[in-house]
């Protein structure tokens, strides 16, 4: 199907919105738009960051997710107490495959579940005795954890115990930092608010630890890594081209990161934003408080990845500038033999995405780097600040959809025919037992790194693989063939 | 009585963030802007106005202000 106009895009929202009710029709209205460069901001032409509205599907998570799944789990010497009943933390245990390295168990903890596992006779008499109780047995199992957090889940806020409290006390007889995270679950309207509290809980409870330390010796080239969760390796991936720069990362966050290196982020010369969505805001602080600047950079395919390398090296002397020439010089050979490869077999298919918070703006370069053109994108959690950087990333009268809902990303897809999807688990099968070649963006489809240029390379190979398989062949049964083409496939045997 | 923070954008312009709405934009034009202080009415991009008593010393960016609407 050729590419639509904004009155066909447009038309083909009004038709969705139909079997909504008026009130939901009204409502859903505004987080459903036809992409318009001209558009500065996108307030003007989409809503954002909204409650869900009853009755409709949504595949959003909660506050509890955001923060335990998203910001703090990967922080891998602490240990994190999913503090209430034992389903939030179990059901979503080692879900996010960011990689680390160390001995779980031992002295990193990522994919592990502790829980206070809560029971009726928590709720009715409070648990705090439960949780400073754990903590202590933590401590004896697990002797070589650097800190303890504790993730509220929802019964935690309703009842109101003082996890503060005993976070407090804790730390006192530990030694140790304990940090009292106020997740809860209904906070918020999705898992965004939970990276805000628990960005608010690091400025709060970690970030200031080292301020008196000098112990630590930094150099001019020193930089972190923020909001790269690792996923597959990526931050990995990422890690390596900087240091062929010759920058120092001196911190990886919630990707492979341990307490130290988080306490160490404000004597860093710049902080890099991965994933604006979840960090943007103790980044912002860092550089209020320790003067330290940030920016958002994008290593998704040769182009964008080049943009930010030179970015990057624009905030270091000339020396970290030729280098950065020199990195891009280096990889070429590699990403043109990628793309060459590639390209053809790519070239025109159109992809629709549908991921969390930054995604689905970060990897359009990627795909046009293969000659594919993304005709539709929305996010999960996103917020007006994040359609604001869309906007110009898409092109004229493409789809854009806030919190789409599972009926009307499938109406959409039945009209606009992608020849790709990426989106989540929870889409997958839908849209391959359509008969839609599908990629799951979240966890690459248990591949990856997608991250740098080696990752590039895994992406490109990932998306033929997928696209060009011939099972989308063969997924009509052959009896609802239209005669034509059986007799073809009879004239071809 | 929203609270601000005023950050130096690469450009050069200094962007108004309110983070309880997600907004940045960049402003425009300040009525007070020397040496010595900083403040008075704002006007941002998207043409919105806001006001805050003129700060003096001029504040270091960034930093974090309660503006009220104009
Ligand atoms: S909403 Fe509440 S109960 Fe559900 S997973 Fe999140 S924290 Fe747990």
């Amino acid at each position: 199907m050729s590419t639509m106009t904004r009155e066909e895009t447009a038309a083909l929202i009004q038709e969705v919105l139909e079997v909504y009710p008026e009130s939901a029709r009204e409502e859903r209205a505004k987080h459903l738009t036809v992409n318009d460069q001209e558009v500065e901001q996108s307030k003007k032409c989409i809503t954002s960051n909204r409650k869900s509205l009853p009755g409709v599907m949504t595949i959003r998570g909660c506050a509890y997710a955001g923060s335990k799944g998203v910001v703090w789990g990967p922080i891998k010497d602490m240990i994190h107490i999913s503090h209430g009943p034992v389903g939030c933390g179990q059901y979503s245990r080692a879900g996010r495959r960011n990689y680390y390295v160390g001995t779980t168990g031992i002295n990193t903890f990522g994919t592990m579940n502790f829980t206070s596992d809560f029971q009726e006779k928590d709720i009715v008499f409070g648990g705090d005795k439960k949780l400073s109780k754990i903590m202590t047995e933590i401590e004896q199992l697990f002797p070589l954890n650097k800190g303890i957090t504790i993730q509220s889940e929802c019964p935690i806020g309703l009842i109101g115990d003082d996890i503060e409290a005993v976070a407090k006390q804790a730390a006192k007889t530990l030694e140790k930092p304990v940090v009292p995270v106020r997740c809860e679950g209904f906070r918020g309207v999705s898992q965004s608010l939970g990276h805000h509290i628990a960005n608010d809980a690091v400025r709060d409870w970690v970030l200031g630890n080292r301020d008196e330390d000098t112990s630590f010796v930094s150099t001019p080239y020193d930089v972190t890594i923020l909001g790269d969760y690792n996923i597959g390796g990526d931050a990995w991936a990422s890690r390596t081209l900087l240091e062929d720069m010759g920058l120092r990362v001196i911190a990886q966050w919630s990707g492979d990161g341990t307490l130290a290196e988080m306490e160490n982020t404000p004597k860093a010369k710049l902080n890099l934003l991965h994933c604006y969505r979840s960090m943007n805001y103790i980044s912002r602080h860092m550089e209020e408080k320790y003067g330290v600047p940030w920016m958002e950079y994008n290593f998704f395919g040769p182009t964008k990845i080049a943009e930010s390398l030179r970015q990057i090296a624009a905030f270091f002397d000339e020396t970290i500038q030729a280098n950065a020439e020199k990195v891009i010089e280096k990889y070429q050979a590699e990403y043109q033999a990628v793309i060459n490869k590639y390209r053809p077999r790519l070239e025109g298919k159109r992809v629709m995405l549908y991921v969390g918070g930054l995604r689905p703006r970060h990897i359009i370069g990627a795909y046009e780097d293969l000659g594919m053109e993304v005709v539709g994108t929305g996010y999960e959690f996103g917020h007006n600040d994040d359609y604001d950087r869309t906007i110009k990333e898409m092109g004229n009268a493409t789809l854009i959809y806030d919190d789409v809902t599972g009926y009307e990303f499938e109406e959409f897809v039945k009209r606009v025919k992608p020849d790709l999807i990426g989106s989540g688990i929870k889409e997958k099968y839908i849209f391959q037992k359509m008969g839609i070649p599908f990629r799951q963006m979240h966890s690459w489809d248990y591949s990856g790194p997608y991250h740098g240029y080696d990752g590039f390379a895994i992406f490109a190979r990932d998306m033929d693989m997928t696209l060009n398989n011939p099972c989308w062949s063969k997924v009509q049964a052959p009896w609802l063939k239209s005669e034509e083409a059986a007799e073809a496939a009879v004239a071809g045997a | 009585m929203p609270s601000v923070m005023i950050r130096v954008k690469e450009n050069g312009a200094l962007l108004f963030y309110i983070a309880k709405k997600d907004q940045e934009d960049e402003i425009a034009e300040v009525e007070t802007d020397t040496e010595e202080s900083w403040g008075g009415e704002v006007l941002l991009t998207d043409g919105s106005r806001y006001y805050v008593d003129p700060i003096t010393p001029r504040p270091s960016f960034p930093t974090t202000l309660r503006f009220k609407r104009v």
